[in-house]
């Protein structure tokens, strides 16, 4: 059997919708702290959460789906490219898992749950605390900001591979339809 | 004006309560009570202390009938956990606590029911508005410990006008408010 020259199909929908969620999601944080007090921002708090939980599990789904099929090879790079590449794709998915769930304790922890899709609510993760949620949402921050400057590392790399290098780093995530 | 001889009355109304029911129990222990308001925004169940009151409980088990209480919540104590919902929560649309700094409840008959337990009638004023509450208790007394209350009920954001309409789609007409007092 040949070597897979793409990324599954299911791996590349994961990828980018997950990306898609990640962008609505770290907009919305960076911005409805700021709004004045109305029922709007109130919701925009709301659809935030609702987002992270959702790439918390489709994160965690893809992280299954990863350590269950083969990735393709990756092109011939310098090996210091090799290992910055595959350190950026860990620190990722470790960032796409952390920031939501510090998202999630500091709700539990300033007493507003979670409440996923105004129709399940979440478990609290631990009980309400305001000294806790006060540093808990001051990490949640710091990684968002973190996977912020670590996404566009990876899409410059990514750009960088198909636009200079001419390789097929992009196109293996991009390859929907088989040659 | 109007709601200054309200205030009026209601104070009258809280100190006959109070010198009536001094002879009985000990005055309520708010450091080891609690009274929590439960509001759901956007279907989040959100828990709101309200952290400074005071009153009391006439009970004597032998005499559940004879029962009374009196209680005043300082409304602008009501904590929603973050200052910017405290202080909008202070305005005048919702508890305007300005204007009306107390919200009073007094007794007016207790029914007994099952073994410590009784169900209580009183009037319950706040923001104003006076509404006839009927709320069920639990009582637990133990040799040598203080006499506990336990209850609940709710209320409607609407009669008590609390909070402009454009909130009504956000944040539920409901509240329901339940207490934990210690004598």
């Amino acid at each position: 059997m040949q070597p897979r020259t793409a990324y599954t199909r299911t791996a590349i929908a994961l990828h980018w919708f997950i990306a898609l969620l990640i962008t609505a999601g770290f907009t919305l944080g960076a911005t409805m702290t700021d709004l004045h007090m109305s029922p709007r921002k109130l919701r925009l708090y709301s659809y935030h959460k609702w987002i992270g939980i959702t790439v918390l599990g489709l994160v965690t789904i893809r992280l299954i789906w990863r350590l269950t099929h083969a990735v393709p090879p990756d092109e011939p790079m310098p090996r210091w490219q090799r290992i910055a590449a595959h350190g950026t794709h860990w620190l990722l998915y470790l960032l796409m898992i952390a920031t939501p769930i510090f998202g999630w304790l500091y709700s539990s922890a300033s007493g507003y749950p979670v409440v996923y899709l105004k129709l399940w609510q979440l478990p609290d993760l631990v009980s309400k605390n305001k000294v806790l949620a006060d540093q808990l949402v001051q990490v949640h921050a710091f990684l968002a900001w973190t996977l912020f400057y670590v996404v566009l590392l990876h899409a410059a790399a990514a750009l960088k591979h198909h636009f200079f290098d001419r390789d097929a780093t992009l196109r293996r995530m991009l390859a929907w339809r088989r040659a | 004006m109007k709601r200054n001889s309200l205030l009026l009355i209601n104070s009258i109304a809280l100190a006959i309560a109070f010198v009536a029911t001094a002879a009985g129990d000990p005055a309520i222990d708010a450091s080891k009570s609690s009274i929590i308001a439960t509001f759901k925004e956007e279907n989040v169940p959100v828990d709101a202390p309200l952290k400074k009151f005071n009153g009391r409980i006439d009970y004597n088990a032998a005499q559940p009938n004879a029962a009374k209480a009196a209680l005043e919540v300082d409304t602008g104590s009501l904590d929603m956990g973050s200052a910017d919902y405290n202080a909008e929560v202070r305005k005048k649309a919702w508890l305007d606590s300005g204007t009306y700094p107390k919200a009073t409840f007094i007794s007016t008959s207790v029914k007994p029911g099952a073994a410590g337990q009784f169900t209580a009638t009183g009037t319950l004023t706040l923001k104003g508005k006076s509404q006839t509450l009927t709320v069920p208790v639990t009582v637990t007394q133990a040799a040598g410990k203080p006499t506990v209350f336990d209850g609940a009920f709710e209320i409607s954001r609407a009669y008590f006008v609390i909070g402009d309409k454009e909130w009504n789609d956000t944040v539920d007409d409901k509240v329901r408010v339940r207490f934990h007092l210690v004598e």
